[in-house]
């Protein structure tokens, strides 16, 4: 069996005293969607938070890819990294936000090359290909040279899933893609995000759409205060879940 | 039976037929006496001054555009340069070292400007001038050993002008580094996360990503820092800096003609700070790119522009034209 893209074994996290992630284990396999799924303050947007090294572990371990995230092992030891050794980790990692944060100061296309361009080391010829080339599958060339203000909530967190896109991760990670948006404008998000995970992308989403989480998603994660409730098939999971928190959850939801 | 109630949120039918009606714009009989009357004073203030002989506009004229007023100008000019470009480069160093997390940069920090924001200018120009009476030598080297890579007589190194440099860029630092601070703390932190999932390091971050979006915020206030500037590198004559004041206060202590000569010094500064308007105005443009700021027509200008700021339009359609229209929705 290879190597899973995403691997927490026993993730732990605090805030002060406020123990927000309780040892939490979960596998992503390549090429799969994982949605998390739980009540606002379960730590699902802390624990994605952690896969790309935003907020830093307290105690367990995380990878992706087989590399430990945020930390070098010698021996026993697990040596917190540079922040140089960090940033070039996170290329592997793309992130969505829930608030888009798109650069307001740069055009969508400059949002796009940005990276690739500063990071990268791609041309800016090349770059620009390429950030036409993602504008087109997001559904956006004809918007390559408007400013974030000049763009609706849809067509915004769009051009951000192409600008994550724009370093060829390994995993994309969506933190509440479609929470700040009005409700005629998610279904173009969860659009580009199906086609996504068509094309093979390992996805980790955390979500509160029920019904992409089960159409699109391998698995289905519940957590509830820190901890991992249930996981498995989105199928048994959010349909006939066997745990009374999972069901007592979703019956609010849906 | 048929319901003859128009549906709610509609107008019944009598009045949609009626002719469209001319709105009248309010009268603003005050705003027309009390242009009047600052009108009148200023014609007369203006008056008053051009006929007052004590003025002496011939001994204005003579020195206007004299070889040692110029002089005084250039000098005025690059120490006005020089010291905002030592004050933002030192402040934003100072703002950074206030965010970072070190206890001992920020305690450094801390400590600068309290003693640079918290001493008068003044004073600190005159320390900088006689700073010779506090250290006769300045060795640079390593601390406690007798390793030195440079060594030099404070006098000759602290000319008035360098002294001047010093007392005007260290005090601009001070104030300029809380602007910059502001200016970055104003930045969503959402960029920031965002900028670093994408791999870029913080050096990176703050240069391509907060800092451009923090100038927004910074550059108001440092066009002030500027103009300020300007006007207080007057206060270096005190230790003979040869800039413009110190020309002016050579020129009168022989010819005794305080007023004209402060007439002269007033218009040239008066000059410049009009026209460092300009540079200003172009950054605020180039950094308020992408947001929808920045639409204020100022009513000097619908003046100019012909709409007469004085009347109130009855279509308003010149005042939105610069706000972005485009929801692209």
């Amino acid at each position: 069996m290879s190597t899973p893209m995403v691997r927490a074994e026993g993730v732990r996290k605090h805030f002060g005293r406020l123990e927000v992630l309780k040892g939490i284990d979960l596998t992503v396999e390549r090429g799969q969607v994982c949605c998390l799924l739980g009540p606002s303050g379960s730590g699902k947007s802390t624990f994605l938070r952690c896969i790309n090294h935003l907020e830093r572990i307290d105690g367990g371990r995380l990878s992706v890819d087989g590399e430990l995230v945020g930390h070098r092992r010698h021996g026993d030891r697990l040596h917190e990294l540079r922040e140089r050794e960090v940033a070039e980790r996170r290329r592997d990692i793309g992130m969505v936000f829930q608030r888009f944060n798109l650069f307001p100061h740069m055009t969508a296309l400059e949002n796009i090359t940005e990276a690739p361009v500063r990071v990268g080391g791609a041309s800016r010829a090349d770059a620009r290909e390429q950030g036409m080339v993602l504008l087109e599958e997001v559904g956006l060339r004809d918007r390559a040279h408007h400013y974030p203000a000049q763009l609706s909530g849809g067509q915004q967190q769009r051009v951000a899933i192409a600008r994550a896109l724009a370093m060829r991760p390994k995993v994309m990670l969506f933190d509440e893609p479609t929470s700040a948006l009005d409700p005629e404008l998610v279904g173009d998000v969860l659009d580009v995000m199906r086609r996504l995970a068509a094309d093979g992308m390992t996805m980790v989403v955390v979500t509160h759409e029920i019904g992409f989480a089960r159409e699109v998603g391998d698995t289905a994660v519940f957590m509830d205060e820190g901890v991992v409730v249930e996981a498995g098939d989105p199928s048994r999971v959010l349909v006939e879940p066997e745990q009374e928190r999972t069901r007592a959850f979703l019956s609010k939801v849906l | 039976m048929i319901d003859t109630k128009p549906p709610l949120g509609t107008l019944p039918d009598g009045d949609r037929s009626t002719p469209e009606l001319e709105v009248v714009p309010v009268r603003a009989y005050g705003r027309w006496i009390a242009t009047v009357l600052a009108l009148t004073a200023l014609v007369g203030l203006v008056g008053s001054l051009a006929r007052n002989d004590n003025v002496h506009w011939d001994v204005v004229g003579d020195y206007l555009f004299a070889p040692l007023i110029f002089d005084g100008l250039t000098t005025t000019l690059w120490l006005t340069a020089a010291a905002m470009a030592l004050g933002l480069g030192l402040g934003t160093l100072i703002a950074v070292m206030r965010l970072s997390a070190s206890p001992v940069l920020y305690a450094v920090a801390t400590g600068f400007v309290w003693v640079f924001r918290g001493t008068p200018l003044l004073v600190q120009i005159i320390f900088w001038g006689y700073a010779a009476a506090l250290y006769h030598s300045v060795q640079i080297g390593i601390p406690f050993t007798h390793v030195t890579f440079f060594q030099a007589e404070t006098n000759s190194l602290l000319t008035p002008a360098v002294a001047a440099l010093l007392a005007l860029g260290l005090n601009e630092a001070a104030y300029a580094s809380e602007i910059v601070r502001a200016g970055i703390q104003s930045v969503d932190p959402g960029q920031t996360e965002a900028a670093h999932s994408l791999g870029m390091r913080p050096a990176l971050t703050l240069r391509r990503i907060v800092l451009p979006q923090a100038m927004r915020v910074i550059i108001p206030p440092m066009g002030n820092e500027t103009i300020n500037m300007l006007k207080m590198t007057a206060l270096v004559s005190v230790i003979s800096a040869h800039d413009l004041m110190s020309n002016i206060q050579d020129v009168y202590a022989q010819n005794y003609q305080v007023i004209p000569m402060l007439v002269v010094a007033s218009i040239w500064y008066l000059a410049l700070v009009t026209v460092l308007g300009v540079p200003q105005a172009w950054l605020e443009r180039r950094y308020g790119r992408g947001t929808a700021r920045g639409g204020h027509v100022s009513p000097f200008r619908r003046l100019f522009a012909g709409a007469g700021g004085l009347f109130p339009q009855r279509n308003n359609k010149n005042d939105t034209s610069d706000t972005i229209e485009e929801g692209g929705r």
